[in-house]
């Protein structure tokens, strides 16, 4: 049937049923074909309809798939041009990235450090035989007291730079101390394997220098640390080094700081600041060992003599005794140390079973004058003693997430100066006592980012020897730490 | 006389100049295996781990950050796998031609369709991986994709050598999609198979052969098993008898003989790297080592 004729059929014939008599069986019959008809014609209608946006869809389809083939065909000649840039990745069909306005957030990390203490002796009493103890240096706090709560934040500042911040907060005698420890920034793109680093940051001399508390291998800090940095050397200042393009890895650093803690702090009107230089070599010796050593020398002038006594830290800090100052050194320090890590596991897999010797030792050497002030009298003397000093320890993971270490400590030193009063009270005279100690620790981790360790003690830093007991546990919230070596 | 030695000892220092092999740093000995087959003699592969490495554990050694310092080219798995220590060697090492951005920085995670990425990350899970499961290399298709990626840096990087690194990269899509072909012919049967898995390390592999992981020894990934949990683990596997145990070569733990003598289910160690089994030399015998090992436990099961 021509599909044009049927609407005018259907008028003609709606016209005609309407003016007929509806009683009419012919044109009964006749409309009932006609709705069979439009029943029909509607059907066919639908049914065209869809075929044509059928074919609409498919040959959009096909277009989108030429252009699709012509972009691949130009990709694939992509690669000729000679300049790379992130972007062909994406181009390439890879999956792209989710991007969230905060996927530039810095990396933060949150370490919690808290301990349970027993001393034998009252901590408050320690004293280290030959060293004037500084800064936070000491055995800790009888009883629970919380170690350093460190936040760190961390990142890339652009394709240059690289910057990060570490404050810690302590408490001590109950009053809550924030003390910036690292703030820095690096270079990333320097040629030739240099690297400047600028701002607050903790020197590179030795080995656990730059290591944070919560690395640390035991609670506490060697005894060679604590009586000659104040645990730690840091400054503010700028280092440059130069890593070499060598198969052992060999790196050549200097630094120049201010800051740092006495007695190797600069201060007064001097504008000499601490120099550093170090150097390390490491590698591996198959798959199972590898090992670093390093030299460091440490060139410090002191200068006091124009602060009549405003030491940070180094006086003694019982309160009510306030005119007992112990002498102060103004002058040079020469301190040089050599470290050494040797690392073992068994074919790489340091996850099973790994065990780390390591050892240090430092000298430094004195040259200058000691100063105090007796009821208003200034008293000097010439002092030029030497102090020395090692640790070695070695810590065994005989299992995954258990580790136990032993460590001993040893210190020497040596007095020599024109004024002997001012030498006994300087704390500097050792009164031939030589410092030592052991140290026995077993540690369990149930993550990499949660550890609880039991350490005892024996500790003979004075004449007085004592026993300690601690339990701590570290907790790192946040981004992953680096698997530093 | 005496300049002539001092000329000699100048010319040792100096590094020989151009026409010396691209350096590539891989990260894992996969991504080596692939730089190897593609670059052929025009390049100088090292890679950061051995098979017998677990790679999220590893140290920023000494000997690792002096490879980084001269390496042309990075390639290494990316989404946190080694994130405890590649930015450190990348802080370390002085290195500006393989920083994030460069054509020398490829993480193979960022070119392939990461599986089971987390909606919600919490420490609380174990280690997982904000990025998804970085264990991409499971599934042979991945590596197809990545060897294209990898082939375009060859040639930007070393563009003298441009026309080898094609012809090369050709070479090995076509040996590589006709073994793909072969395995999962010869694999058809395995499709189904029920498997307990030591860590969640798997899931490509999975996903590639049509193997049912039906739970994990690690109540969470990173965390080892304790009993209580096991003993879990022994009731949900109970109603499957044809069950496979399945470790790679680095994850030595009890708890997998415990589990194997409690069930009587085959162990399979599976080399998740080139190198991980005496017969995995390089990528093509390490997949015919996978499919191999794991027809042989079907087997046995089956017997």
């Amino acid at each position: 049937m021509n599909p044009k004729i049927v609407p005018v059929l259907a008028l003609m014939l709606c016209f005609l049923s309407n003016s007929a008599s509806a009683e009419d069986p012919e044109i009964e019959q006749l409309r009932q074909q006609l709705e069979q008809l439009k029943l029909e014609y509607n059907s066919k209608i639908d049914e065209l309809e869809k075929r044509l946006q059928a074919t609409e869809i498919a040959s959009q389809q096909k277009k989108n798939e030429s252009k699709e083939n012509e972009e691949k065909a130009k990709q694939q000649m992509v690669p000729v041009v000679a300049e790379y840039s992130p972007a062909d990745d994406n181009a390439a069909g890879a999956p792209v990235k989710a991007s969230k306005s905060n996927s530039f957030n810095p990396a933060i990390s949150l370490i919690l450090d808290g301990r349970y203490s027993d001393f034998s002796e009252d901590p408050e009493e320690y004293s280290l035989s030959g060293f004037q103890l500084a800064g936070e240096a000491g055995p800790g706090e009888q009883g629970f007291a919380l170690g350093h709560s460190e936040l760190v934040i961390s990142a890339n500042v652009d394709d240059k730079f690289f910057g990060r911040f570490t404050a810690a907060v302590d408490s001590h005698d109950g009053e809550t101390e924030v003390e910036l420890e690292e703030a820095f920034f690096e270079t990333l793109a320097m040629p030739y394997g240099l690297k400047i680093r600028g701002g607050r940051f903790y020197s590179d001399i030795g080995y656990l220098n730059k290591q944070h508390p919560h690395q640390w291998d035991f609670t506490d800090a060697p005894l060679v640390y604590r009586g000659m940095f104040g645990n730690h050397l840091l400054g503010d200042g700028v280092q440059l080094s130069w890593l070499a393009p060598t198969d052992l890895s060999f790196e050549l650093g200097s630094e120049l700081l201010s800051g740092g803690r006495y007695p190797i702090e600069y201060s007064g009107d001097s504008t000499i600041p601490t120099y550093t230089l170090f150097a390390k070599l490491g590698g591996d010796i198959g798959i199972s060992h590898s090992w670093q050593a390093g030299l460091s020398l440490i060139d410090a002038k002191v200068d006091y003599s124009t602060e009549s006594g405003h030491g940070h830290g180094h006086e003694d800090e019982h309160e009510g005794e306030e005119q007992h100052i112990s002498p102060i050194y103004s002058g040079d320090t020469a301190t040089w140390g050599f470290d050494l890590v040797y690392k073992w596991a068994p074919q790489g897999n340091s996850k099973q079973r790994n065990l780390v010797l390591q050892f240090e030792y430092f000298n430094r050497d004195y040259d200058g004058m000691l100063s105090a002030e007796h009821e208003g009298e200034a008293e000097t003397g010439s002092y030029d003693g030497s102090q020395s000093g090692w640790y070695a320890q070695a810590v065994y993971q005989f299992m995954p997430q258990w580790r136990v270490g032993l460590r001993y400590d040893a210190l020497t030193s040596a007095v020599s100066g024109s004024n002997s009063e001012l030498i006994e009270e300087s704390g500097f005279d050792s009164e031939g006592h030589d410092p030592s100690r052991y140290s026995l620790m077993a540690d369990w981790s149930n993550s990499e980012f949660s550890r609880l360790r039991l350490q005892y003690g024996h500790d003979e830093s004075s004449p007085e020897a004592y026993d300690y007991w601690t339990l701590q546990y570290i907790l790192s919230l946040g981004a992953h730490g680096a698997h530093r070596y | 006389m005496k300049y002539r030695y001092v000329l000699l000892v100048f010319s040792l220092l100096i590094p020989l100049p151009l026409q010396a092999a691209l350096k590539i740093f891989a990260c894992e000995p996969d991504w080596a295996a692939l730089a190897q087959e593609l670059g052929g003699e025009h390049v100088d592969v090292t890679s950061a781990t051995q098979a017998m490495q677990d790679p999220h554990y590893i140290q920023a050694r000494p000997s690792l950050i002096a490879r980084v310092r001269k390496a042309d080219l990075l390639i290494c798995t990316g989404a946190g796998l080694e994130a405890g220590w590649l930015p450190v060697l990348l802080r370390k090492g002085n290195n500006p031609r393989i920083l994030d951005g460069q054509a020398g920085y490829l993480m193979a995670s960022e070119h392939v369709m990461m599986k089971e990425i987390p909606v919600s990350v919490d420490r609380s899970m174990g280690d997982v991986h904000a990025e998804g499961n970085p264990h991409i290399q499971t599934d042979p298709r991945n590596i197809a994709r990545v060897a294209g990626v990898l082939a375009d840096r060859l040639k930007v990087l070393d563009s003298a050598n441009r026309e080898q690194y094609q012809r090369r990269y050709e070479d090995f899509s076509l040996r590589w999609n006709t073994a793909i072909n072969d395995w999962q012919q010869k694999g058809a049967s395995l499709k189904g198979m029920p498997v307990v898995v030591y860590h969640r390390s798997w899931v490509y592999l999975q996903d590639w052969l049509g193997l049912k992981e039906i739970t994990s020894l690690e109540p969470k990934p990173g965390v080892p098993p304790s009993s209580r949990y096991l003993a879990e683990v022994l009731n949900r596997t109970q109603e499957y008898p044809d069950l496979v145990v399945i470790h790679s070569q680095y994850q030595e733990s009890k708890a997998i003989q415990w589990f194997s003598g409690k069930t009587a289910a085959p162990v399979v160690m599976l080399p998740s790297t080139v190198g991980g089994t005496a017969e995995a030399k390089d990528l093509f015998s390490w997949y015919e080592d996978i499919l191999k090992r794991l027809l042989n436990a079907q087997r046995s099961d089956n017997d």
